[in-house]
């Protein structure tokens, strides 16, 4: 068995031991719940708002070749540093040249999944650089020497306990004394401050990238936002090629659409369009402003139309929220940089199919992600699409043999009821081995009962009933 | 250093119109500002009821919103001053700012009045210690309780979100109704000369991350203060 997967159902099997972690989680989702169902109700039509926003994503992403080249030139004409990444080698490289260039030594960072996804934080600490995650739950995360567990909520598994420890142990004798959210909030705010103000650079993610002004959009409710991309000298955005929306307008949908579906909120606190670097007339802001636009396999996806959609998701993590198997195994244990059925559906496009065919393995295939999509990414069946392609492109040698069993007897009739025969006279035998050691498909059964074998075939008691059927004529 | 001639441009844009030869068939027709309108949650048509919807997200969201007339202006900032403590201030050099930041008593050694124009800069460590900061605004949004402001005509970026405390002054023709108003204002208003930051502040700085539990004031304002001044 491939080495992802052994170790993906090894940290499931230990995370599902974790009740107390699992109560926890689930304890913490009724608030969302409730709060995300009362503000789909404010709309006056939630359901054709999917379809709307939907909508407005696959003009982007089917018209890429217009609105990408749009959106660069309006931007780069306000003075933006406009840099393709084909990976995240590329990526990484440029945005240290940048940081080299300048001379930096503290860089204060908010949220950005595609800087996850290419560990930037950890490559820049790496090399020595000081980088402070400035969004609450990645600092906390980041303290830990952790990945975040949610894309939208990173530290959602620890309690208050375990942060206040954190804090007393990593930010001095001042922090760290109480449990209280709100203390262990100011803790944090004190220590990143200083930061703000001392960092040479602000890297951030983006959430949007609006083709007909030119401007990226960063949404963050603590504010963390604002600062990092207003106070340092210099600010690096990183991007996924798949960000652009056509219009400004498409905003007024998706915006309250993302915190509605992300955290129940009617909007972010912190909505923030930024179209370059510090204009000519305007007292402060950055001198320099680089944007980071990647690949890093994400045409390949685009290059594939009927999993195309995938690339619509805005990461509002909604999926993630409602999904069976991550509420059981845990965001760690995908080891991916996006978890749950969003990311079951394209890490193995980002990052290859048969290395992460699992994934996709690992769903009930209930549906609820396809059913919370505020963008109607048809996730489910995506999944069912990732397990017929990784079969297709690279068998499983006994499953083959096993369906070519089956058809050699499917084929013939006579060889079908014999064979039956035998099965349901042998499963009768072995039902005491069910799930024992000596199974051969022992991690089906061991939890699992078999129904007990039927008396006769349907074609047996069929023949029967005719036959008794003529005697009456 | 690269040079933005050997970044991948070429490359992905390549790849890109590789990727798309397929197009996906029978996709649904994208939507404008008018269809939009229709799905958003509803927002009354009179001032009345855009500042009702303005209120009533204003106590969700923990922000003090004020509604007086332009005499009553003076007095209620000087209240202010009083119920929150301030001693330092920053403002920009508009009118409405200076004029509220003169009202509450703080036009003293310590104010920080920033320039609009961007002719002169200012040290970031005085606006980090003002306990307040005065600032115009382009809009508000009755529909969500936000306030729309830009780096020209708010006092550039910072001082929105350094100091604790951020008062915002609008007038009442400034309050638009929905999502969709806003961004034809800042469409019509700013067209083809946009400035560098154009930002939509819902409520005082808050996180949930620590248990989903909502504490204000993660980094920016712990508080924000709207005052509607009627004509």
């Amino acid at each position: 068995m491939p080495a992802r997967s052994t170790s993906f159902k090894a940290a499931a099997a230990a995370y599902t031991r974790k009740r107390d972690t699992r109560a926890f989680l689930r304890g913490s989702m009724t608030g969302y719940l409730t709060a995300r169902a009362q503000r789909e109700s404010e709309f006056q039509d939630w359901q054709a708002a999917r379809e709307a926003a939907s909508a407005a994503k696959a003009e982007a992403v089917d018209h890429l070749d217009r609105y990408l080249p749009e959106f660069v030139e309006k931007i780069e004409a306000r003075g933006a540093k406009v840099f393709f990444a084909r990976n995240g080698d590329r990526a990484r490289d440029y945005i240290r040249d940048v940081i080299r260039e300048h001379d930096a030594k503290c860089i204060v960072k908010s949220k950005s999944m595609t800087g996850e996804e290419i560990h930037l934080t950890e490559t820049l600490e790496q090399e020595g650089y000081e980088v402070v995650e400035s969004d609450l739950g990645e600092y906390i995360v980041q303290l830990r020497g952790e990945r975040p567990f949610h894309i939208v909520a990173p530290a959602m598994h620890l309690r208050r306990e375990e942060v206040r420890e954190l804090f007393a142990e990593k930010l001095g004798p001042e922090a760290g004394r109480s449990d209280d959210p709100t203390a262990l909030t100011m803790d944090a705010r004190r220590a990143i401050r200083r930061k703000y103000l001392e960092a040479d650079i602000g890297i951030s993610g983006v959430n949007f990238a609006v083709a007909e002004t030119g401007q990226m959009v960063i949404c963050t409710n603590e504010g963390n936002g604002r600062l990092s991309t207003s106070l340092p000298k210099v600010h690096i955005a990183i991007m996924g090629i798949e960000k652009v929306v056509p219009r400004l307008d498409d905003l007024a949908l998706l915006l309250p659409m993302l915190a509605t579906a992300g955290t129940g909120q009617h909007l972010t606190g912190y909505t923030t369009m930024i179209g370059g670097p510090r204009q000519p007339g305007e007292p402060d802001g950055p001198e320099e402003f680089h944007l980071v636009i990647m690949d890093n396999g994400r045409s390949t996806l685009l290059a594939d139309a009927e999993q195309r959609d995938a690339l619509h998701c805005i990461r509002c993590g909604a999926c993630i929220h409602l999904c069976p198997i991550f509420k059981n195994v845990g965001g760690h244990t995908y080891d991916t940089t996006y978890m749950g059925p969003i990311g079951s559906v394209i890490t193995p496009h980002l990052r290859g199919l048969q290395e992460w065919r699992h994934l996709p393995a690992s769903s009930s295939l209930c549906g609820a992600c396809t059913e919370t999509c505020p963008v109607r990414i048809d996730l489910h069946h995506h999944l069912l699409h990732n397990r017929r392609n990784a079969a297709a492109s690279q068998p499983v040698w006994w499953e083959r043999l096993a369906f070519r069993g089956y058809r050699a007897l499917a084929l013939r009739p006579g060889l079908f009821a014999m064979a039956g025969k035998a099965g349901r006279f042998f499963q009768k035998l072995a039902t005491p081995l069910l799930g024992s050691p000596l199974d051969p498909a022992r991690q089906w059964t061991r939890c699992r009962t078999l129904p007990n074998p039927p008396e006769q075939s349907f074609r047996e008691w069929w023949s029967e009933r005719e036959n008794t059927a003529t005697d009456r004529e | 250093m690269s040079s933005p001639t050997d970044d991948d441009r070429d490359l992905v844009m390549h790849r890109i119109r590789e990727a798309l030869r397929i197009r996906r068939q029978g996709l649904p027709s994208p939507g404008d500002a008018e269809r939009y309108r229709e799905l958003l949650p509803v927002v009354g048509d009179d001032l009345e009821a855009r500042i009702e919807r303005f209120r009533e997200w204003s106590e969700r969201l923990r922000t003090e919103f004020i509604v007086c007339s332009r005499d009553e202006l003076d007095a209620r900032l000087a209240a202010l001053r009083e119920t929150h403590g301030w001693q330092r201030g920053a403002c920009h050099s508009a009118a409405l700012p200076s004029r509220a930041l003169a009202a509450a008593g703080l036009k003293n050694d310590h104010a920080l009045v920033i320039d609009d124009t961007g002719g002169a800069t200012y040290e970031k460590t005085v606006l980090e210690v003002c306990d307040v900061a005065f600032s115009s605004c382009d809009a508000l949004v009755a529909q969500t309780g936000s306030v729309l402001l830009t780096s020209r005509g708010a006092g550039g970026r910072a001082l929105s979100v350094l100091p604790p405390h951020h008062v915002v002054l609008a007038t009442a023709e400034q309050l638009v109704p929905d999502l969709p108003a806003a961004m034809a204002l800042v469409r019509e208003r700013h067209g083809e000369d946009l400035p560098s930051l154009v930002t939509l502040h819902t409520g005082p700085s808050r996180t949930g991350d620590i248990e989903r539990t909502i504490v204000l004031g993660a980094h920016g304002p712990k508080k924000l203060t709207v005052i509607l001044i009627l004509p």
